[in-house]
């Protein structure tokens, strides 16, 4: 075991620890401020649930040797047979299993954004325990279990190798393709469309944006698992892949409206960040710039689709995080670079041939449809046995009031709605 | 007596506050309220989303005073808030039937 790498990941841990309370922010400012609260608690019941679910069988079902491709083995159930020093690659299994801990936390959080307002706390706690034992733990061992040198793995990960470095498919395709499913289980939100559902924060949702920003060094730079040059690249692609998303869907909305939005520099961040965490160790810088600023523009335009199509994923995860991961999942089998050494292939534009393009596309394709009829089946589950959509008076008085007994802020307004009306 | 309401821009209103006492107006109560009238509102874009947004700030002064005053402070905020254009605001003038002064209970034109 290496002592750098070590630190590193640990540190790494840390990093994306505080991207759950960074969306919280994130999503939280995008909300009306009578539902606030409910949209922060979804995040926070996620750091609460899923830690103990990780004990019990969740890692166990993602990383334990012994796994079929499909599904992780038996043996770390209840963390069973590890101990301090057990290795995992370079870095004690210990320290790499505190580190995957946060990917599932987060991922599951990231779809509370689609269902903003209007799904019942008990519903979406009993979400949590299904979803990531049925779907993440699952697509956590397909995507991110390399196995050892005895074997084993996921089938993505060592069958069809395709690139997928920090969670493209696993962890955005599938939060993305589960919001998409359960904004269609719960329905439209009383009033979409017709009122005004204007974001109560927006220095939240900067602050959120930032906070996301941050973890998320540790998000790509920890997937190298060690203190490397894989590690750098991965950090340093980030970086302008975020910027340049965050240009890109600026430049969107300046052709189209003229102006630059905060909430549009905030949103295009995230989806930089979304787009290049697949692809951090597969492009050169210069590759990176061109992903973020394609993943800027086409998910500025994406986040209108609901509208289209009628589906009210409220704070955008289709847009975001589905539309981000399939263009950074897919860019690879474009813009993949053996030059800089994270990876030994090329992509099509780099004198590769398309075989990439076809293992990335079946990828982000498998992980896409497995995740979004799981979740409708759960979804519709819930519902209909304990209830997932809140009564359509108490959605109107609040969420915050009727399922937390609290409200954000003490002010003329938290109890009726939006100090101002509008008509759409 | 009269009540005369006026509401106005938020960023004239330290104008007709100046216009006001140089008229010899002693003191008003002031609130921030919004509302339009023909100006109507405007527009915000999240996400490529419009919203119409009806309702601007305004500011709501009000000011008592004797009969034969009405007309000049009507004619002072009027004066000193409008650039003219739509969303100037308006003054009004109602009638008051009796005013009382906390403090030592004089009534009417003596607590004005």
């Amino acid at each position: 075991m290496n002592t750098g790498d070590t630190a590193w990941v640990l540190a790494s841990a840390a990093l994306v620890l505080l991207m759950t309370p960074g969306l919280a922010f994130f999503y939280g400012g995008m909300t009306r401020s009578k539902s606030v609260l409910n949209m922060m608690m979804m995040s926070f019941a996620a750091l609460a649930i899923i830690p103990i679910l990780w004990v019990l069988f969740g890692y166990s079902f993602a990383f334990s040797p012994g796994g079929s491709g499909v599904l992780g083995g038996l043996e770390r159930l209840g963390f069973d047979n590890v101990g301090v020093a057990t290795a995992y690659g370079t870095i004690p299994e210990f320290v790499f299993a505190g580190f995957q801990l946060m990917f599932a936390i987060l991922t599951v959080a990231l779809i509370s954004g689609a269902i903003a307002d209007r799904a019942r706390f008990t519903g979406w706690i009993a979400f949590i325990v299904i979803w990531a034992t049925v779907v993440y733990f699952p697509v956590a061992h397909w995507v991110f279990d390399f196995g050892s040198d005895a074997g084993g793995g996921g089938w993505i990960a060592t069958k069809l190798e395709a690139i997928d470095f920090a969670g493209g498919t696993a962890v955005h395709i599938n939060a993305g393709a589960a919001g998409l499913a359960l904004a269609l289980v719960l329905g439209q939100r009383v009033g979409w469309k017709r009122e005004p559902m204007r974001p109560h924060n927006l220095p939240f949702v900067l602050l959120g944006a930032g906070l996301l920003w941050f973890g998320w060094i540790g998000f790509n730079g920890g997937s190298a698992l060690g203190a490397n040059g894989v590690a750098g690249l991965a950090l340093l692609n980030t970086g302008v892949a975020t910027g340049s998303a965050i240009a890109g869907w600026l430049a969107y909305e300046f052709v189209k409206e003229k102006k630059g939005t905060s909430l549009g520099a905030a949103s295009g961040a995230v989806a930089g960040l979304v787009a290049i965490t697949p692809a951090a160790a597969a492009l050169s810088p210069l590759g990176s710039v061109i992903l973020g600023l394609i993943a800027g523009a086409v998910c500025a335009w994406a986040v209108s689709l609901k509208w289209k199509l009628g589906f009210d994923d409220s704070l955008d995860v289709v847009g975001v995080h589905l539309v981000g991961g399939l263009v950074g999942t897919l860019l690879i089998g474009l813009l993949a670079s053996s030059n800089p050494g994270g990876v030994s292939v090329d992509g099509l534009f780099y004198g590769g041939n398309a075989e990439l393009l076809g293992k990335q596309t079946l990828a982000a394709a498998a992980v896409l449809g497995y995740s979004f009829a799981l979740t409708y089946l759960i979804g519709r589950l819930i519902d209909v046995t304990i209830g997932f959509r809140l009564d359509p008076e108490d959605e109107v008085t609040g969420i915050d009031q009727v399922e937390h007994l609290e409200s954000a802020y003490e002010y003329a307004g938290g109890a009726g709605g939006t100090p101002f009306k509008t008509g759409v | 007596m009269k009540l005369v309401t006026a509401v106005i821009k938020p960023h004239k209103w330290e104008e007709v506050r100046e216009a006001l006492a140089a008229a010899g107006v002693a003191g008003m109560t002031v609130t921030e309220a919004s509302g339009y009238g023909q100006q109507k509102g405007h527009t915000e874009v999240y996400r490529g989303a419009e919203y119409d947004v009806s309702l601007v700030p305004k500011i709501r002064l009000e000011v008592v005073v004797d009969d034969a005053d009405a007309e000049t402070v009507v004619s002072t905020i009027t004066g000193a808030a409008q650039p003219g254009k739509i969303g100037d605001g308006k003054v009004w003038v109602i009638p008051v039937d009796s005013v009382v002064r906390v403090r030592t209970g004089e009534t009417d034109e003596a607590a004005l």
